[in-house]
């Protein structure tokens, strides 16, 4: 392959080492820190945390800890399909329970 | 089609036992997704016989002489029963689980799926879930009567044994869910080498939309049914209004899953039509991107609808509305498959075989079922015929009708492929004329009595509706007849069946261009793809 | 993409074997799709219920140990640091740091259920379960509250004991040399299942411990 992708497994010819990794752990122990402050500032400010540093937290788990960021595009739109998927079941469900 | 050698008759088939086991253990141990599609194959034809059996006996309590030949609570319980097997069992697994299993990996050129052991893994769940669900018949508080729904509360009340009911079709589920994954996983990685996406066969199409599905709604059935479990053995209340729960919150995890379940059942069995047209037409199939988009626009838009079956159950005005508009959408783009099915006739070669007869009869049975759906999801209709029989009379058009008859024209198609025997043609088409005269004769009344005010899933009737349950009822006799021939010729064929030639119906794919039946790996060399699938030149009329 | 298959497939195939770990990662994600919808499902009944009973899930979220919660929090979190570590490892051949890293993982996991088991403990004593006699005093969307609480740490918890278990097996491969620096797809696929927990119970500490 030209990219250096190996042909056999699939990956890309450079790995990304235990610094990496660890940087990115050192990242949601901080993320969640902010969390747990967050919740305590009050209820609408905890909600606002459950809703933009939670998905954070898991988009960093996704992207290097699952190894999302090095593999190809046809995995990004799995997992791509499935949350919006999930996503519709919501809005659809609330069409309901919303609007009683 | 180049690069494919067809000295394959040096090879011995799938049929016989070469590896270190013989027999039955051979079987039971295989990892060829063709004696995996068997092994589906045997199970299924047995369910659905018993399926029918019990369809049987629930029309004739509906004749008055015999209205006393079983107590209401057996009613209730052959319904639920009815509906458990024939959706489960059959319906659900059929097409992709036989036809997806034998014809897959042959029609992209591969040698077998991307997870052989796996495969296998999804055929004892089917054994294991079916097995629990006929356990459930004769343990705890005897078989469930809750119809194949189970909805809440009732299902979490009723003393009789919904727990183990339901247990065994969660186990179901993983059969359902890893073979989606299996498939998926095959088309993206084992397509033979020029097969691009536009040159794979409409029916991997259709598998792969299914698939989707499969993996993506199933899920949420299993949870709903864990729901129900922990509710009956530790009163966890989620559905129950006594402990705070809501029922409505069950009836939508519910459809979630078993409205796209529906598109499970028919998209495969489209895939099926779509092989066969181009193949007694003996032309190119008209409009291939539309009828391979039209499968994911199937699969995408029908996980959007599911509560057009809760219309009449209590939701928002506002989501009856969206659901309403969301179920018109999605006979759209199974409105452009007929058309392109029938258009595929025009200035086609007409080869009339059984196959072709019986998918001519999908289109016609399913046309029915599809605008009695639209009907259906027509609110101010919806009210008048929710919970009748015009419902039960929609439904087995499609899934009967449909799917039903699309398996059928699979075996039709694809058993000399599979067996190497010839089954006879004309007692297929014998077979058909009682099956379809009965069919609608038992189908259409139910139509009829549902838009006159019958009621679903009452063991009796008043007296206005006689007549309609007696034509009904005989019509279901015909229906019977005509399956039972309609097996026995195959039945027939594999012990006594001339034997097959390769191409027996003169089809382009891959399949028709290896021995039938085929030699375990498939294919002696990975074949190298050059042209689209179904490419008929003036000189290949069988 | 059908060059990347050929030339990928021809080199699986040097062997005679069919190996494909880009496709073995496929089916494991798409096996994590069913997963992810599994739970989706129970956070859609959440959702669901907190819009009906907004004032009684506040009420019982109060009643949750924010400490074991966040305590369990980095417990997992630095399970998942662990996990992709041996996974790094098992790539420079350093056989011995990734079964460090395999091993310290499932330990990590093991005392997350003790913790669990001591909270859920708790609740038991305090007479909060399913169908106790103090649940039933309780108001309605208490009672939700609690029986998503359970239903959801419970079924989280079922996962982590199936990925230690799984983790543990993966253990004993590398020592017998069944995983290698050259065929390792079967860590990774485990690695996947672990962190896909992880990212569970990112969720459900907010949904339950913090923001109810």
């Amino acid at each position: 392959m030209s990219d250096g992708t190996n042909a056999v497994t699939g990956h890309a010819a450079e790995h990304p080492g235990y610094r990496t990794f660890i940087l990115v752990w050192v990242a949601l122990l901080l993320l969640t820190a902010a969390l747990v402050g967050l919740s305590h500032l009050g209820q609408s400010y905890a909600v606002l945390g459950l809703l933009t540093i939670t998905p954070l937290k898991a988009a960093l788990v996704f992207y290097f800890f699952m190894h999302l960021k090095y593999e190809s595009t046809l995995f990004k739109g799995v997992l791509f399909v499935t949350l919006a998927t999930l996503l519709i079941f919501f809005a659809l469900l609330f069409a309901d329970v919303a609007f009683r | 089609m180049t690069a494919v050698a067809t000295t394959g008759h040096a090879e011995p088939s799938y049929l016989v036992d070469t590896g270190k086991r013989k027999g039955i253990a051979a079987w039971l141990t295989t990892t060829d997704h063709k004696r995996i599609a068997l092994l589906y194959l045997y199970a299924m034809v047995v369910f659905f016989l018993v399926g029918m059996g019990i369809g049987v006996a629930m029309r004739l309590v509906q004749l008055h002489s015999l209205q006393h030949m079983m107590k209401p609570q057996t009613y209730n319980a052959l319904f639920t029963l009815h509906g458990v097997i024939m959706i489960f069992l059959f319906v659900i697994p059929g097409v992709p689980a036989v036809f997806g299993n034998f014809l897959l990996p042959i029609l992209i050129g591969a040698k077998d799926v991307a997870f052989p052991k796996l495969n296998l893994a999804t055929w004892y769940f089917f054994m294991a879930g079916g097995i629990i669900a006929v356990a459930a018949l004769f343990t705890g508080g005897g078989p469930p009567d809750t119809g194949w729904s189970f909805y809440a509360p009732f299902s979490v009340r009723t003393g009789t044994n919904v727990t183990l009911a339901v247990f065994g079709a969660f186990v179901l589920g993983f059969s359902s869910m890893l073979t989606g994954v299996n498939f998926i996983t095959t088309i993206h990685r084992l397509r033979a080498p020029g097969m691009g996406w536009f040159r794979m066969p409409l029916f991997c199409w259709g598998l792969y939309a299914t698939s989707w599905i499969q993996i993506l709604a199933t899920p949420i059935v299993a949870i709903t049914l864990v729901l129900v479990i922990l509710d009956r053995l530790f009163g966890v209340g989620l559905f129950d209004p006594s402990k705070g729960g809501d029922p409505l919150l069950y009836q939508h995890l519910f459809w979630i899953y078993s409205h796209p379940a529906v598109y499970i059942m028919i998209l495969p069995a489209m895939g099926v039509i779509s092989e066969v047209m181009p193949t007694f037409c003996k032309r190119p199939i008209f409009g291939y991107k539309a009828i391979a988009f039209s499968s994911l626009s199937i699969a995408g838009v029908g996980s959007l609808v599911w509560a057009h079956h809760m219309f009449t159950s209590g939701m928002s005005e506002f989501a009856n509305m969206i659901f309403a508009l969301l179920t018109m959408i999605v006979a759209i783009p199974s409105a452009i498959k007929v058309f392109n099915w029938t258009s595929t006739m025009y200035k086609g070669s007409i080869d009339f075989q059984p196959p072709l007869l019986y998918a001519l009869t999908f289109i016609f049975l399913f046309c029915i079922g599809g605008l009695t759906g639209i009907m259906n999801g027509t609110l101010a209709i919806n009210v008048h015929i929710h919970d009748t029989y015009f419902i039960v009379g929609h439904f087995h058009y499609v899934m009967f009708g449909g799917t039903g008859f699309g398996f059928f024209t699979a075996l039709l198609y694809w058993f000399p492929k599979m067996f190497g025997k010839n089954y006879s043609k004309r007692w297929a088409y014998v077979a058909w004329v009682p099956m379809f005269i009965g069919f609608n004769m038992l189908y259409f009344t139910m139509l009829v009595l549902g838009l006159q005010g019958m009621p679903r899933r009452y063991w009796t009737h008043l007296p206005q509706f006689d007549t309609g349950h007696v034509v009904a009822t005989v019509g279901s006799w015909f229906l019977a007849t005509g399956l039972v021939l309609f097996f026995a010729n195959f039945v027939w064929a594999i012990f006594k069946g001339s034997e097959a030639e390769d191409n027996p119906w003169g089809g382009v794919t891959l399949e028709w261009q290896i021995p039938s039946p085929p030699p375990v790996e498939n294919f002696e060399e990975i074949p190298t793809i050059t042209h689209g699938p179904y490419e008929f030149s003036k000189e290949s009329h069988a | 993409m059908s060059d990347a298959i050929a030339q990928g497939a021809a080199g699986a195939h040097a062997h005679g074997e069919h190996r494909d770990d880009v496709g073995a990662r496929l089916g494991m994600w798409l096996f994590l799709v069913t997963e992810i919808v599994l739970f989706g499902g129970l956070f859609l009944a959440y959702s669901y219920m907190r819009y009906l009973y907004p004032v009684e899930f506040h009420e019982g979220g109060q009643q949750l140990n924010v400490t074991i919660g966040v305590i369990n929090t980095v417990i997992l979190l630095t399970s998942s640091l662990t996990m992709v570590l041996s996974l790094v490892a098992i790539q420079r051949a350093d056989l011995f740091k990734a079964k460090l890293f395999v091993g310290t993982t499932v330990v990590l996991g093991l005392a997350f259920l003790v913790n669990k088991g001591f909270e859920w403990a708790a609740k038991f004593h305090h007479g909060l379960y399913p169908s106790s006699e103090h649940m039933a005093t309780l108001p309605h969307g208490e009672q939700v509250f609690f029986s998503l609480y359970f239903t959801m740490t419970g079924l989280h918890g079922v996962h982590v004991l199936v990925g230690i278990s799984v983790l543990t097996w993966v253990l004993t491969l590398i020592a017998r040399g069944r995983i290698t620096p050259d065929r390792y797809v079967l860590q990774e696929n485990a690695g996947l299942y672990w962190h896909l927990v992880d990212v569970v119970w990112i969720y459900l500490l907010p949904l339950f411990y913090l923001a109810a």
